[in-house]
């Protein structure tokens, strides 16, 4: 009996290795491990069996029955695992497949350059001000020692609003914004003043009536020209990269004295780049600033210009058209 | 200001040692922009020499004057040239270019044959030469310098380099040679040649005759403070200019005109004092400054009749106006070919009198540009007594004496300290120093203490207080000298730190949209009537501001919504080959809805008051920020997935639901007929019950006029009226299982969704977590929907039994019967 239940077990055994797939492992469940399968009547027939030999005989079955199905289990897990891995590599799919359905969105670069700023400024401890466009003119120009028969009003080719004794302009530069938040807040004011500005100039390859400044304003007790030239470098730095230098060179602004112009020096070649200089001490005193204990620097540059000569723009068309495949090229802005 | 090199070097001592690029570098390096520098020089190559006409062959055969002339170019045989100007006789001096010489242009002399002759070489005009406008023919020279084959360039002084520097408008001193070569000295540490304005004075009156000079007054002291009026008589009109003053007026920007108009161009270049030559035969009368008051009209020299102003500053005789005071003189007193006696008239006069007769009649002229931004007053006589002696010089008249009326020039000083300089630009200079600097653009300097007194040149208005002053050290040091140092910043007093709340919502919601594949633009905010007309806006947005001066005419309103722009952006997409479009912009409105009034003058010596601050913020007109954005075609592309799928209204009023949410605002959303929206399918977002958005498809009507794809949505949403929430309170997060129940009713077709979710809410009570409606069905022409809701419902304390759900979801069912005649579907 005891060889009968060996020879059972082994043929079994081997029924198991021999199965190659699941089908045919199915077919070995039936024979040689289901309620039919040779084991099975053996275990039903322990009843016939003589008492004393009955729990011998039925620990030497279920001993068997036992590898049986732990035999079986495991041809079973590796057959279900082989049959995995074939069917999912048919599933393979082309992964170079085109998947965007959605289409690609994009910020302007000036406002990429925008934020850039505002945050180099802001890591400094600076704050970001902001104001009108369509501006008083006492804000854009009186405020900023520019009367009215002044030239220096006809350096900047202003937009009117009608009717004309209205007082409006459209502001020629961020400035007026310079002059409420110093008719606002008191010193020390450390701020940049980043906005859309406009003169009547035609669009042509450089030029654009619409364009944006960023302008920087500071007022605090002992602010020396030393100070703009060191805001100036850092700006620069970070903007076109840590080898940029700059240079000031003497300016008229009816709002600083000293005035500057300042250029980097990028590429082989000194690029100007925007106007600066000692806040006026008129224009402290029109915003009721005591010229006397505090003293301020003020720079003003186009955003335009400085994407231009950084990203290598050469047309203001590009920049003002709103053409998709343009902004594209600058994503979100993130690097 | 154009500086040819040969007249600077009249008033500054130029070593040969020192280079063009040196001499640029200096004007850069005290504060003048150099816009060019040009030499006709360059452009001329080969041989260009002095001829004389030894004879004149007129070829008549021709349809046209042609001659053939003999010249003597110092060489062993006569040149014969073929040439087609006539202006020319025997004997005369000509410029001649040698062939193989190149002219300005690229133009090539050869020698060529032309009407059956042999021409070796060209008889040159200026024009050819580069030396200016003058058609009048063929250049004849002075004999006085010419002899024949000698270097024509040398004496025609073409090789003259002539240096283009802006002159900023507080330097109105530096608008003459004379000021910039002052300027130039100081740049490079040259010597400085100032003209001796004593020596002319008295050289002049040394030449005086007898005779009456004519009267000279002034009305309004105003608008002069000083007036020399220099008669001469016994003028020849017909005396040319001579060469060389034609072609300095020439190197300057100027044309020649006339003997006498010539000499008081050429002062006002050389000296900066503008200056006037009336025919003293046209003066009746005595000559006076004075407003235009009684007289109504007056034509100018470039025979335009103007319109005055009563407050115009005018120079009239006894009966007439006789020029625009510092702006342009008249037509009927200019010198003409019968002139005989000349007014010689140099004034100063207040340069906002001369601003508004230049504005008022947009007249720029010269003298004008110059008075506006300040002329040494005390250069009147010294410029005028220059200009007489040319005259008396150069067309033989005579000098009879002068009127004048002055008033004293105010001494104005100055006082400041080496230190207070050295603060303001943070580096430190030494009194030497400061006093060096100072001494050389023209102040008097002595000491009071620590302080410096300094006295202010009459020439520099635009000297006053100390940052003045520390310019000027700055300049004559170079700014490169100042240090570059970090400020400590120091944190604002209204304790905002980084992005306003306002400034990362603008951030937020742009990234967001870039995200969801929209791209930004920057629209210029300029709109048409045709485009108001066409977007048919209504009320607060039909209000707009108007351009007083365009860019065009065509555009000349300020947007009052963003939409106007987009559509047109992406209608240049398309047209450009897009096949669909997404695109946002974040910008300001225009609405004119508030009565504004003029802040009018403020004075600006100090701070205005708290009411005129109020005023002047109160004039300018409240501009709100929008986003606002636009789909066209395709939302999702075609591709070799399948189709893509159009943009419709969901997608736009999904793109408002989500940048409303992102702010932690709750918002419900209306139908609306709004354009220029579709009237039927426009949405309106509200937060606590007032507009903060809309969006839908745009009107059927203006995106087929605008050719851009059927059913094109676009959204607008207004960034502040958008509240800023506060800080969230969290719930904390339950674990116990939720009951899940759905619930689907009829209702009439007239209820919104919103409506009967909002009824299922309200009836569900507090178990209720969330809510959504999975399907919605309307039967064609029936007038009931049927819509369905996932109700989702968990208790924080306990597992809820299956009664208490279904009580739950019958309490909502019951709500939504009662509220919105929802029929319960079973």
């Amino acid at each position: 009996m005891n060889q009968e239940i060996e020879a059972i077990k082994n043929q079994a055994l081997a029924a198991i290795d021999q199965a190659t797939s699941l089908d045919e492992l199915k077919e070995v469940k039936i024979a040689h491990v289901g309620d039919r399968s040779p084991i099975a009547r053996a275990n039903q027939s322990l009843g016939q069996a003589p008492s004393e030999q009955r729990a011998e005989l039925g620990k030497l079955i279920g001993t068997a029955r036992s590898t049986i199905n732990q035999r079986f289990d495991a041809r079973e897990r590796f057959l279900v695992a082989e049959r995995d891995s074939r069917v999912l590599l048919e599933e393979r799919v082309d992964v170079t497949l085109p998947t965007a359905r959605r289409p690609v969105g994009a910020l302007h670069p000036l406002t990429i350059l925008s934020h850039e700023i505002s945050d180099l400024f802001v890591g400094l401890g600076y704050t970001v001000q902001e104001g009108p466009e369509l501006e008083s003119s006492w804000l854009n120009f009186d405020a900023l020692n520019i009367p009215a028969d002044h030239p220096a009003r006809t350096m900047q080719d202003t937009f009117f609003i009608e009717p004309v004794d209205s007082g409006l302009v459209m502001r020629t530069h961020t400035s007026p914004v310079q002059v409420r938040t110093m008719l606002e807040n008191e010193p020390p004011i450390y701020v940049i003043c980043p906005g859309r500005t406009y003169r009547a100039d035609e669009l042509d390859a450089t030029h654009t009536p619409v364009f944006n400044q960023v302008e920087g304003l500071v007022v605090d007790k002992g602010i020396t020209m030393a100070h703009l030239k060191g805001t100036l470098d850092h700006f620069a730095a970070k903007i076109f990269g840590p080898d940029v230098t700059t240079r000031i060179r003497p300016s008229f602004f009816p709002f600083t004295e000293p005035s500057a112009e300042v250029d980097f020096f990028y590429n082989g070649r000194w690029v100007e780049w925007g106007g600066c200089g000692m806040v006026n001490p008129k224009v402290l005193q029109a915003c009721g600033i005591n010229s006397e204990v505090y003293s301020g620097f003020a720079f003003g540059m186009g955003l335009e210009r400085t994407l231009m000569v950084r990203h290598g723009i050469t047309d203001m068309h590009d920049i003002v058209e709103g053409d998709v495949r343009f902004s594209r090229q600058f994503g979100l802005g993130t690097r | 200001m154009k500086l040819p090199l040969s007249w600077l070097a009249e008033y500054v001592t130029l070593p040969k040692k020192v280079s063009l690029d040196q001499i640029v570098e200096g004007f850069v390096k005290v504060g003048f922009e150099v816009e060019g520098v040009e030499n006709p020089a360059d452009n001329i190559q080969g041989a260009l020499v002095i001829g004389q006409v030894v004879s004149i062959e007129e070829l008549t055969e021709f349809k046209k004057p042609i001659r053939y002339v003999a010249l003597n170019c110092g060489e062993k045989s006569l040149r014969y040239i073929v040439c087609g100007a006539t202006n020319f006789k025997e004997k005369d001096f000509v410029v001649v270019a040698m062939p193989g010489a190149v002219l300005p242009g690229g133009f090539s002399i050869a020698v060529r044959e032309t009407y059956g002759k042999t021409s070796n070489g060209m008889i040159c005009s200026a024009r050819e030469l580069g030396l200016g406008d003058d058609q009048s023919g063929i250049m004849v020279l002075d004999p006085k310098n010419a002899k024949p084959g000698a270097d024509a360039k040398a004496i025609l002084g073409v090789d003259d380099p002539v240096i283009d520097i802006a002159v900023n408008p507080d330097r109105g001193y530096a608008m003459s040679i004379r000021g910039a070569a002052r300027e130039l000295a100081m740049a490079l540490n040259l010597e400085f040649k100032d003209v001796n304005s004593k020596a002319l004075i008295s050289k002049l009156e040394k030449k005086k005759k007898s005779g009456k000079p004519i009267p000279a007054l002034i009305s309004d002291p105003s608008g002069a403070s000083r007036i020399y009026l220099r008669s001469l008589v016994d003028v020849d009109p017909l005396r040319p200019t001579p060469e060389w003053m034609a072609h300095r007026l020439v190197q300057c920007g100027m044309r020649s005109i006339s003997l006498a108009v010539d000499i008081t161009n050429y002062v006002m270049l050389e000296l900066g004092q503008p200056l006037h030559a009336f025919d003293a035969a046209k003066i009746q009368g005595s000559l006076r400054v004075q407003r235009a008051a009684k007289y109504k009209e007056f034509v100018t020299l470039d025979n335009v009749k103007r319109k005055l102003n009563s407050e115009d500053l005018v120079i009239a005789d006894d009966k007439k106006v006789l020029a625009l005071a510092g702006t342009m003189g008249g037509l009927d007193s200019e010198v003409s070919e019968f002139t005989a006696g000349i007014a010689l008239e140099a004034a100063h006069f207040t340069p906002m009198a001369v601003a508004q007769n230049s504005r008022r009649h947009i007249l720029s002229s010269e003298a004008s540009r110059r008075f506006e931004r300040g002329v040494d007053p005390d250069l009147a006589e010294t410029a005028s007594a220059r200009a007489a002696l040319l005259l008396i010089e150069l067309s033989g008249a005579k000098y009879i004496g002068t009127s004048k009326k002055t008033t004293a020039i105010k001494n104005r000083t100055a006082s400041f300290s080496t230190s207070q300089i050295s603060e303001l630009l943070g580096c430190s200079y030494t009194d030497k120093e400061v006093q060096l600097a100072l001494t050389k653009i023209g102040c008097k300097l002595r000491k009071s203490g620590k302080k410096w007194i300094a006295s202010i040149p009459s020439w520099r208005p635009d000297l006053n207080n100390m940052p003045d002053f520390a310019e000027e050290v700055a300049r004559y040091f170079g700014y490169q000298r100042i240090p570059s140092v970090l400020p400590n910043v120091k944190p604002a007093k209204s304790g905002i730190s980084g992005l306003t709340p306002m400034q990362q919502r603008k951030r937020g919601m742009a990234l967001q949209l870039a995200a969801r594949g929209l791209v930004e633009v920057h629209n210029y905010p300029f709109v048409s009537a045709k485009q108001m007309e066409l977007f048919a806006f209504t009320g607060d947005r039909a209000k707009t501001f108007r351009i007083a001066n365009p860019m065009s005419e065509e555009m000349p309103f300020l947007r009052t919504h963003l939409t106007p722009g987009l559509l047109a952006t992406a209608a240049r997409n398309l047209a450009r080959g897009e096949k669909s479009i997404a695109l946002f912009e974040t910008g300001l409105v225009f609405r004119n809805t508030e009565k504004l009034t003029p802040a009018g003058d403020i004075p600006t010596a100090k701070k205005p008051t708290a009411a005129q601050v109020k005023k002047i913020y109160e004039s300018v007109p409240k501009q709100a920020v929008h986003i606002a954005g636009v789909i066209a075609g395709d939302f999702e592309q075609a591709g070799w997935w399948g189709s893509g799928r159009s943009a419709e209204w969901t997608d736009a009023l999904n793109v408002v639901s989500e940048l409303i949410s992102s702010t932690g605002n709750r918002f419900t959303v209306h139908n609306v007929e709004l354009a220029p929206w579709h009237p039927g399918r426009c949405a309106e977002f509200q937060v606590n019950g007032k507009a903060v958005a809309h969006a839908g498809e745009i009107h059927p009507r203006i995106v087929s006029e605008l050719a851009l794809p059927h059913r094109t949505v676009a959204f607008a949403l207004v960034m502040d009226a958008l509240p800023f929430t506060e800080p969230v309170k969290a719930v904390p997060v339950v674990t116990l299982p939720a009951a899940i129940q759905d619930i689907s009713l009829f209702v009439p077709q007239e209820v919104s969704a919103q409506q009967v979710k909002e009824a299922l809410v309200q009836g569900a009570g507090e178990l209720l977590e969330s809510i959504q409606l999975f399907d919605r069905y309307q039967k064609p022409g029936e007038k009931q929907v049927s819509l369905a809701f996932t109700m989702v419902f968990r208790a924080s304390d306990r597992t809820l039994t299956s009664n208490e759900v279904s009580a739950l979801r019958t309490a909502a069912g019951e709500q939504a019967v009662k509220s919105c005649r929802a029929v319960l579907r079973t």
